[in-house]
């Protein structure tokens, strides 16, 4: 089963197509990871998958619905988006920030309750930020602010989780965290993940579902990561050549370029 | 258990109402309407029958003298409040303008909406050869005209708020050559006429240029207000902000058009008054600190700044009656010269 499917779906910023007949659907209770070279579309189809961005044709179903026909904070209720990059308005206060998460809770004049405060509490604990509460978030550095951001999405409360490159800007410890915590929330809490990934064994390790994006937005593959990367797949996904052998940690693959690749791979246009 | 608070201001719950509001900005309003009510006061001393401000007070609750009442209410009160509802028109439409373009020119000064009501004026007075009222009317067609324009040109592709500035640059240009042409071409006694709209004025202001403004504020404040909280996470960039529910493509359009008929609205009953869009709302952010577009503080502080200019235009030049424009468009140039100045400093 599935809530967040997309079902022959054409992504286009005015005349120039991104993706055309995109079929992809989200199994419920999944980790879902999507790989691929960058501008292959990944962010485009989590934007298409958050209604932020509207088809030129297809749809995107949650729910069994068109996406479309839902009121945009009623999509927000089940659906969190960290976007690839966002501003902190100037001064704000980590604790501040965080709390706009609550906004697709708020009514006109019931805009703020104890519990609000206390979600926005947890949300930082969860991803470490608690102690930064007050700090303004200008004054932070790249790594806190991600986990900051990861915060205001998780105080939103949402079943589906949309993440667009969470572990930039982090520390390999914090990268690990971070997916840690998501692996938590799938895991214990019944979250429906998607995630894009540019670290290749990161997104074997941990996706329950893997979908390798190709250049002009096509799916290479999908399924689950020990099915489906191989050799054949990153050389046809990114152009480069890879041994894949077992991760001696979790027995997952795990790719391992083979040496000089820049002499011997095709152009990465 | 007591666990700290992680975010900040103060959770006000009263009558079903609860919201989280910044001490600060609380004082600030109470300050700045203060300041306001003070300032119309003070306004209304001055002029060929030299009033105190008790007996300014005393005619505006019926306790004053058969002649200060009737200097009070039938001259100075419009004037004043004409003064009053328009800076607040006018900071209303910066605001909002500034905060959908991400851009401080992004106020209808800078943008057309203004000088497309000069537009209209102009035609009005030297093409139509209308009179005060139909010149007001004008105005108000002109300003909608180049706004919904705009709309068109920049909406095709999107409506992102860069290019609503460029556009609305380009626009305001264009509409400023017209109005050369236009006095060019216009006969002495028209010229005049239509130079004195163009500096702006309260003189002679009356109750039927109040009533428009007041409704239009009545109208549109409250609509600006409330849906400010959009436009505040919008300023985090359009994608989180739709991902928390913002309807973006329908909160710009009905908020410029919000702001598009304030200012038009503002400018048909003054004349262009400079600077109060541009500067009113940066003040507000910045004696508030807060987030987002400050739809009240701003609205306040736009009615104390013009009711100033005007008290000041006023008691320095007295009966001469010098235009309030030239005293906003004066401190709006000073004004801009430092803004640019502090960021060309913020960022060497
Ligand atoms: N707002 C936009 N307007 C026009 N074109 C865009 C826009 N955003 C992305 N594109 C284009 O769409 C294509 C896909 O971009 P997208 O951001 O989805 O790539 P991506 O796979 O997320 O890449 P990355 O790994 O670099 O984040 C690119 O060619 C990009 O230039
Ligand atoms: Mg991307």
């Amino acid at each position: 089963m599935s809530r967040l499917t997309a079902e022959n779906l054409t992504l286009a910023y005015d005349r120039r197509v991104v993706a055309r007949d995109l079929d992809v659907a989200i199994p419920d209770g999944s980790f879902t990871v999507i790989i691929g070279p960058n501008a292959c579309g990944k962010s485009t189809l989590l934007n298409a998958f958050a209604r932020l961005l509207t088809p030129t044709a297809g749809q995107v179903l949650l729910d069994g619905r068109m996406i479309s026909g839902y009121r945009s904070k009623e999509v927000a209720r089940k659906l969190g988006l960290l976007p690839q990059s966002s501003t902190a308005p100037g001064g704000i206060t980590v604790g501040d920030l965080v709390a706009r998460g609550r906004y697709p809770h708020q009514k006109l004049l019931r805009q703020w309750s104890a519990e609000d405060e206390d979600i926005v509490r947890e949300s930082m604990a969860r991803t470490g930020v608690l102690d930064l509460a007050h700090r303004a978030v200008d004054e932070l550095s790249g790594g806190q602010r991600q986990r900051v951001w990861l915060a205001l999405v998780l105080a939103q409360q949402t079943d589906i989780l949309l993440l667009d490159e969470p572990t930039t800007f982090l520390d390999i410890a914090h990268q690990f965290e971070v997916l840690d915590l998501c692996a938590d929330l799938n895991e214990r809490e019944g979250h429906t993940l998607v995630a894009v990934l540019h670290d290749i064994n990161q997104a074997c390790r941990y996706a329950t579902h893997l979908i390798a994006l190709r250049p002009g937005g096509v799916v290479a593959a999908a399924g689950r990561p020990a099915e489906i990367v191989d050799a054949d797949l990153i050389a046809d996904v990114f152009g480069i050549q890879a041994r894949v052998i077992d991760d001696p940690e979790t027995g997952t693959p795990m790719i391992v370029p083979v040496a000089r690749t820049r002499a011997s791979a095709p152009s990465l246009a | 258990m007591v666990t700290a608070r992680v975010t900040t201001g103060v959770v006000v719950r009263a009558f079903g109402v609860s919201v989280r509001v910044a001490p600060r900005t609380l004082v600030v309003v109470a300050v700045l309407a203060a300041l306001a009510a003070v300032v119309s006061v003070l306004s209304m001393t001055v002029g060929q029958v030299s009033l105190s401000p008790g007996e300014v007070v005393a005619a505006l609750f019926g306790g004053g003298t058969p002649v200060s009442e009737m200097v009070v209410l039938r001259l100075r009160l419009p004037r004043a409040l004409t003064g009053l509802l328009a800076g607040a028109a006018l900071a209303v439409s910066g605001a909002l303008l500034q905060s959908i373009t991400r851009n401080v020119l992004g106020s209808p000064d800078f943008i057309g909406i203004t000088t497309g009501s000069a537009t209209g004026a102009l035609i009005t007075i030297i093409v139509l050869g209308g009179g005060m009222h139909q010149t007001s009317l004008g105005a108000l067609v002109g300003g909608l005209a180049t706004a919904a324009v705009m709309y068109a040109l920049v909406l095709r592709r999107g409506l992102q708020g860069f290019r609503f500035v460029l556009v609305g640059v380009g626009v305001a240009a264009l509409l400023l050559a017209v109005n050369y042409y236009l006095i060019t071409r216009a006969d002495i006694y028209d010229a005049v006429a239509a130079q004195e709209w163009l500096t702006g004025s309260l003189n002679l202001r009356t109750w039927p240029q109040v009533i428009a403004i007041a409704v239009t504020v009545a109208l549109l404040l409250p609509l600006g207000a409330l849906w400010s909280r959009r436009l505040t996470a919008m300023e985090m960039g359009d994608p989180i902000a739709g991902a928390l529910g913002v309807p973006l493509v329908p909160t710009r359009l009905v908020l410029i058009g919000a702001a598009t008929g304030l200012a038009a609205v503002a400018t048909a009953a003054t004349g262009p008054i400079a600077f109060v869009a541009l500067a009113a709302p940066q003040l507000a952010r910045a004696v508030t600190r807060a987030n987002g577009p400050a739809v009240l503080t701003s609205a306040l502080m736009g009615a104390v700044l013009l009711g100033a200019s005007d008290f000041a235009v006023q008691r320095i030049f007295g009966t001469a009656q010098l235009p309030v424009g030239i005293v906003t468009s004066a401190v709006g140039g000073l004004y801009l010269a430092w803004l640019l100045a502090a960021r060309w400093r913020g960022r060497t």
